[in-house]
């Protein structure tokens, strides 16, 4: 394509970026601020894939569009009749209604205030792309990413984005993967599952008796075509999350996680940052260093290991969706 | 420095400060948890910008990597923030 044309693309993507992005952010009404959201991650799907960053379009599509705003719709739909704003909190509405709202000066809504938080910002803005472009003008030795062309082949896979995440810089994903739990565990401590979802009728059942399982497949595929093209644990994870959301909306009872069984439910998500420790002390005990694999296994290994991440990433997301630890009711059936 | 460069530079920063912005002036939470998404989304642009090096050169994979690592991140960070929220208005209407 030649150049005029790119530009012309590149002017299209970015105006459109920069106004859903104020949209959403001048939005009142929450709803109508998610359905901005969900649309503005589309919109940087196309932006990701223009930057020749495919992976991360992938994991935009699938992650930053579809389950934030899965997740987010479903917070606006399940908010009660008074929502909670900062204002209340900070007046100390909590604690002790009503008594002491209205001595209070009304904050926020200071215009002094306003005026000078959008100075701060706009002082940033200048900052920030003063910084960004100096970075980008600057003629960098390229020290890191010639080292991970240089050593692609001893990775075990041939995608260089998937050999950093899982061999180069592996460090870095069991500490994700170990944020991951943290967050269910913290979901589980505060809440119980969310409830009311209503059967779903005969068009949509019908959707999904075919998207279910092609969501399957194409997680499965995901996760195997990772190792050599964009792909990976986290887009297939993902991928499979959203085959449980949409059975979740049909109002299905099973959804792809162990009923009533709390012990295979937190193998399954402990079993991402489980396996990747055990790898890398296995490692450590063949006097190899932590998590340095052998060349000849690695592919092997990586696999492993992202097929453990998929299934903990899925069932981490899902059970984010419900809200908590799912309830046994054995009352039900579906 | 390519015109991609100046032009998703650029607009990588006024995201960001859009979000920022927003995230402190706005009243409602889930509008500031909305807010600090798309703060996070221009400092995923920045990086991908930095790793973007003309549409002949292949990109630097090291800052998709993070990019891929931090959206991860922050969606586990919003579920946990949504569900604080969730249990935060129960809180309130129990009183």
């Amino acid at each position: 394509m030649n150049t005029t044309n790119m530009l012309f693309i590149d002017i299209l993507l970015v105006t459109s970026l920069l106004s859903l992005a104020w949209a959403t952010l001048t939005a009142t009404d929450a709803r109508r601020s998610v359905i901005l959201f969900i649309a503005f991650g589309l919109v940087l799907t196309l932006a990701w894939a223009r930057l020749l960053a495919p992976d991360v379009a992938l994991a935009e599509a699938a992650i930053g569009a579809g389950l934030s705003g899965a997740l987010l719709l479903a917070a606006v739909q399940h908010r009660p009749h008074r929502a909670v704003s900062a204002e209340r909190l900070n007046s100390g509405m909590l604690d002790n209604e009503k008594q002491n709202n209205s001595n209070r000066p009304d904050l926020k809504s200071s215009v002094a205030i306003r005026w000078s938080i959008t100075l701060f910002c706009i002082v940033l803005a200048f900052i920030l792309i003063w910084a960004l472009l100096l970075a980008l003008s600057s003629e960098t030795s390229e020290t890191l990413a010639q080292s991970v062309s240089a050593n692609l082949a001893n990775s075990g896979v041939s995608n260089p984005v998937t050999a950093v995440l899982l061999n180069f810089r592996a460090y870095d994903t069991l500490l994700e993967l170990a944020v991951l739990l943290t967050a269910v565990l913290g979901i589980f401590a505060l809440s119980e599952e969310r409830t009311g979802y209503l059967p779903a009728g005969p068009v949509f059942n019908g959707l999904v008796s075919w998207l279910v399982p092609a969501l399957i497949l194409m997680a499965g595929y995901l996760l195997w075509v990772g190792a050599h093209a964009p792909g990976g644990a986290f887009q297939a994870g993902a991928t499979l999350a959203a085959a449980g959301v949409v059975l979740r909306l049909a109002g299905k009872r099973i959804i792809g996680l162990p009923q009533g069984s709390a012990l295979l439910m937190n193998m399954i998500l402990l079993s991402g940052v489980g396996l990747f420790l055990l790898v890398g002390l296995t490692m450590l005990v063949l006097g190899r260093p932590f998590l340095g694999y052998p060349p000849a296994m690695a592919g092997y290994l990586i696999l492993l290991i992202e097929t453990a991440a998929m299934i903990s990433i899925a069932a981490t997301l899902i059970l984010a969706f419900l809200g908590g630890r799912p309830q046994n009711r054995q009352d039900e059936s579906c | 420095m390519l015109t991609a460069h100046w032009l998703y530079g650029i607009s990588a920063c006024l995201i960001m400060i859009f979000g920022l912005r927003a995230a402190l002036l706005h009243d409602s939470l889930l509008l500031r948890i909305i807010a600090l998404n798309i703060m996070g989304t221009g400092v995923f642009m920045m990086l991908i910008t930095i790793a973007y090096r003309g549409p002949d050169a292949a990109p630097d994979p090291i800052p998709h990597a993070l990019v891929l690592t931090g959206i991860v991140v922050a969606v586990s960070a919003t579920a946990l923030a949504l569900t604080l929220l969730r249990r935060l208005t129960e809180e309130q209407d129990n009183d």
